[in-house]
């Protein structure tokens, strides 16, 4: 049986504040979705709905055919994973893993079973008779995903589960993740992050979201390469957002005309160009723009340039530099035709 | 760091000449020994030599009524620990996790409750329960008995009457701690058991229980060892027919004189209370608390 997660027009409203506006969204059986926004999003709000843990003010949620509005967390058959584990500290790990059979009154003799298997699964199947406090933070982390798994959930959800991990655990982890994923290619996997990377790597699909809304939805190509929004252009890929004018065949940055697909924009409409950062090169080229260096960063393997080109700062990453320019000195930037978006509504300098 | 290292040696070297003018360490400790030898080691050892006088132990220990008063005793201090501790769990249960108004206000009417006199609660329970109190008030009323002392209730002169008044008096003992150790347990842990099908009284069992359970304990033994050296409340209630240790030496010393048997039972109580009190600290250190 797979069951997908359906979201219609969930409002949360905590006196005169929306914290989550008309959220209509679903999440297909099988499918990993990320809700990915900065903090105050409203992206946790719209999980803590699915688990139960929030009451809508408006809109119904419904996991697979059931309408779980009024369900209390308990009957809605959900694992969670959270960012700081809560793991329960006196139970040993095994223990924590039976815990939510035990609660759904499961087979007793079936458990230990289940338990192996959701161990093995999460690669812990070493670790059983430790207590948490024994375990490092990957390692609980690992702990309460098993535990989350061996419910055999038709639903996940998953809160920042990374956040707490170092990077280097963290990229490990996220591999893992994708690895149960294929295993479970069942389970819809719903994914809180405020991380790009994260949401990227994993997800079958991105929900942006901004200010209690949902922003964008779409593949991860989709939001990378051709995003609808200037949000989402700036916050998947930190985009280079321009205030152009519509031309003819192009458009015009202040005063420099631009080749690029304007699509069915209306000549002499106001719009912005998204091109991202590492498309654009050094040196002469299509679409050259002028500029001064502001600041230079060195990022390793690449370089990061802060160039004012008439008065819009526009960032830059190109392979690590031999001779960084120096500050104010003057450049040539340009990026191709192709790797411009034109999004519909004007906005200030990103 | 290395720069640090380099001049830690001299900073110590510097030290030691200063240290040989300072006064040594134990002459501090000299004050408060000598107040708590003068106001407590001292009187309690007269108390032991008093007790000591020949005869006196065996004729105490024979006696009826002793072993009568220890029995109600403990009974009435285990009891009412049992109670505090139920009753305790059940109410700060509801003020931490169940949102109504004014669970605050509950919160820290509850630190105030502490400051109270113990008599207070039983006076307040004699103007309710007592032989002429509203209970038997509004019973007589209902029915029409020709006397307010006619009324059923005349339970607060007998063991259980000490037991409620125990109970409604050292309860708030119990929430306090407990109340602190439920505003350090992680909510996600709860919310995780919920999700994954536990019912509130399993949560309740399973995961708040056993974690709170030093709380629990720390709670549960002040309460054991206030109950078992209980005068007050047992003075204004069971006067009459509930004698405990501490009414044994009082009725001993100040009505019969007899200071040397008030000094056995006194003896026997505190055995009794630090007996208990070393039986927590095992026990506690055992569960890991």
């Amino acid at each position: 049986m797979t069951s997908g997660i359906r979201f219609d027009g969930v409002t949360v409203r905590y006196g005169d504040t929306t914290v989550l506006d008309a959220l209509t969204l679903t999440v297909e059986p099988g499918e990993v979705m990320a809700l990915l926004g900065p903090s105050g999003s409203g992206k946790t709000t719209a999980l803590r709905t699915v688990a139960g843990f929030v009451t809508p003010s408006a809109g119904r949620v419904h996991i697979g055919d059931r309408d779980v509005t009024d369900l209390p967390p308990y009957k809605r058959g959900i694992g969670m994973v959270v960012q700081q584990y809560a793991l329960f500290p006196h139970l040993r790990v095994d223990e924590n893993v039976a815990f939510g059979l035990k609660a759904r009154k499961h087979p007793r003799a079936e458990i230990p079973g289940r338990v192996a298997e959701a161990l093995e699964m999460t690669g812990m199947g070493a670790y059983a008779r430790r207590h948490p406090r024994e375990l490092s933070g990957g390692q609980q982390q690992r702990v309460a995903i098993a535990r989350a798994l061996a419910i055999r959930p038709d639903v996940l959800l998953l809160d920042e589960p990374l956040s707490a991990l170092d990077a280097q655990l963290r990229s490990g982890m996220l591999a893992e993740l994708a690895r149960l994923h294929r295993e479970l290619p069942d389970v819809s996997i719903l994914y809180v992050t405020h991380d790009q990377v994260e949401a990227l790597t994993l997800a079958d699909r991105i929900s942006v979201m901004d200010r209690a809304r949902l922003q964008d939805c779409g593949t991860p190509q989709e939001l990378y390469r051709r995003p609808r929004t200037a949000f989402t252009a700036s916050f998947v890929g930190n985009a280079n957002l321009l205030p152009v004018r519509v031309g003819p065949d192009g458009v015009d940055l202040a005063g420099t005309a631009l080749k690029v697909p304007v699509g069915d924009a209306a000549p002499g409409a106001a719009a912005t160009l998204c091109v991202r950062p590492h498309l654009i090169g050094l040196g002469e080229g299509p679409n050259a723009l002028r500029g001064r260096i502001a600041e230079v960063q060195w990022r390793g393997a690449t370089h990061r340039l802060y160039v004012d080109v008439d008065g819009h700062r526009v960032k830059a990453d190109v392979r690590e530099l031999r001779d960084t320019p120096p500050l104010g000195s003057e450049v040539t930037l340009h990026f191709a035709p192709e790797d411009a978006v034109l999004l519909a509504a004007g906005v200030n300098d990103g | 760091m290395a720069s640090a290292q380099a001049t830690a040696p001299p900073v110590v070297t510097a030290v030691r000449p200063h240290r040989s003018r300072t006064v040594p360490a134990w002459v501090w400790a000299l004050p408060p020994v000598a107040v708590l030898g003068l106001v407590f080691l001292y009187p309690l050892g007269l108390v032991v030599q008093e007790s000591l006088a020949p005869g006196a132990y065996a004729e105490v220990l024979a006696s009826a009524s002793f072993r009568d008063a220890l029995v109600t005793t403990v009974w009435l201090a285990v009891g009412a620990t049992v109670g505090c501790l139920v009753l305790g769990f059940v109410l700060a249960l509801i003020v931490a996790f169940v949102p109504f108004p004014g669970a605050k206000a509950v919160s820290r009417f509850i630190d105030v409750f502490l400051s109270f006199p113990s008599f207070l609660i039983t006076l307040a329970l004699l103007f309710v329960y007592g032989t002429v109190g509203m209970a038997n008030g509004l019973w007589t009323g209902a029915t029409g008995a020709d006397a307010v002392s006619d009324g059923p209730f005349h339970f607060l002169t007998t063991p259980w009457g000490v037991l409620l008044a125990e109970i409604t008096y050292f309860t708030p003992f119990v929430m306090r701690p407990l109340l602190a150790a439920f505003s350090q347990l992680d909510t996600a842990q709860l919310e995780v058991a919920s999700s994954l099908g536990a019912r509130p009284a399993r949560i309740v069992r399973r995961v708040i229980l056993p974690e709170v359970l030093p709380a629990l304990a720390a709670g549960g033994s002040l309460v054991l060892v206030m109950c078992l050296n209980e005068f007050g409340i047992v003075l204004f209630t069971g006067a009459k027919g509930v004698t405990t240790l501490p009414m044994l030496v009082y009725s001993q010393a100040i009505l019969e004189s007899d200071y040397a048997a008030a000094c056995v039972v006194a003896v026997v109580n505190v055995a009794l209370s630090v007996g208990l009190y070393a039986v927590y600290r095992v026990v506690s250190r055992r569960a890991g608390a």
